[in-house]
């Protein structure tokens, strides 16, 4: 255990094979902003917010820490001039999507970011894949999944397995860094299975 | 598509899922569209998730989630077919058929796409009608060849 011996930010930390950098920071308590990043969850390397400064025998390089393993004598700075610069542009990207975001609001204030560089295209999703990865990963039903690709690309729920699973788990709501989940999902109930109860409260008024 | 038609594709590929691709593939082929029933038996039989194939449906353009028609019309709008005249092509082959790009008509006949060069410029303007190549075109001579579809 603990073969692995580099430095993040002057600390030397150890790690074991297979560990990414994000990994081995969290575990010595040295803190590292990610947005797409769950313990429970493979790694992902959607949101590239955890991008730090990795120098690997005289060479610098950015690479984002979720994703990148932990290797033999590399120095790793998670703060440095250009990491927050890079930081800002990624958290000013995001927030054209979704502006009001708290986690991203509170990095804006940290990182310095303009909400408004961007045009905004508000479409509350910042494919951070946490409930489709989620879903299919720890709860295993799959309730939920990527449609399309490129900008276009969205998260859908599937109607016929959304509505025999979902009311009962709802495991993925508090992941969701925007609340764009909730909304994805109150939007495919009303079109396909409405909640009788409700409907026939109303109705009785 | 009738079920047993959708067995016999995935037990031609073994029931692999790592087949997947290629048996979605061989249902559109068949089929022209992937069906939600074809679909659905695709993912038990080689239980991989429906949300997976779903994402892998929407990813490709080869795929169709919606019945296409027979012939699959493309009319080229690149620049070269732009200033050769594509624009009256696209109008006269929406005249014939009553569809906008991206529609099929309600007999299945025609579906009708707009690409942006087929790599054949020096043809422009160019419709393409299920792979074949109909070059230099008219709108007269457009109409005519819509005709020869049956």
């Amino acid at each position: 255990m603990g073969d692995i011996k580099f430095e993040i930010d002057g600390k030397t930390v150890t790690a074991d094979p297979g560990m990414t950098v994000l990994e081995a920071a969290q575990k010595e308590g040295i803190y590292i902003p990610t947005l797409c990043h769950h313990e429970k969850l493979e790694p992902f390397g959607g949101c590239r917010l955890c991008i730090v400064e990795v120098e690997d025998r005289g060479w610098t390089k950015y690479v984002v820490s979720c994703v990148f393993p932990a290797a033999k004598d590399i120095i790793v700075r998670t703060r440095s001039e250009k990491v927050d610069r890079l930081r800002k542009t990624i958290i000013e990207l995001l927030m054209a999507h979704a502006p009001d975001a708290p986690d991203l609001v509170t990095l804006a204030k940290e990182y310095n970011a303009d909400p408004n560089r961007y045009e905004r295209s508000a479409s509350f999703c910042i494919h951070c894949g946490l409930c489709v990865r989620y879903c299919a990963e720890v709860a295993g039903k799959n309730a939920i999944g990527f449609v399309d690709r490129g900008i276009n690309k969205e998260i859908s729920f599937v109607p016929d397995i959304a509505a025999q699973v979902c009311n009962d788990c709802k495991e993925c709501f508090p992941l969701c860094p925007t609340s764009y989940l909730q909304a994805a999902f109150v939007y495919t109930q009303a079109l396909s299975f409405p909640d009788a109860a409700k409907t026939e409260q109303s109705a009785g008024k | 598509m009738d079920i047993e038609k959708v067995d016999q594709i995935i037990d031609k590929h073994n029931g692999e899922p790592s087949n997947l691709l290629q048996i979605m593939l061989d249902i559109q082929k068949e089929n022209n569209w992937l069906s939600k029933q074809a679909l659905a038996r695709v993912s038990e039989k080689l239980s991989v998730p429906l949300t997976r194939i779903q994402h892998i449906a929407t990813f490709y353009k080869a795929f169709s989630l919606v019945p296409k028609g027979r012939h699959k019309v493309h009319i080229c709008v690149g620049t070269a077919c732009h200033v050769r005249g594509a624009t009256r092509i696209l109008d006269t082959v929406e005249d014939a058929t009553g569809i906008k790009p991206g529609e099929t008509d309600l007999d299945l006949k025609f579906s009708l796409e707009t690409v942006n060069c087929l790599g054949c410029c020096a043809l422009g303007p160019v419709m393409e009608v299920d792979g074949k190549v109909h070059g230099k075109m008219s709108p007269v001579k457009t109409a005519q060849a819509l005709k020869t579809y049956e």
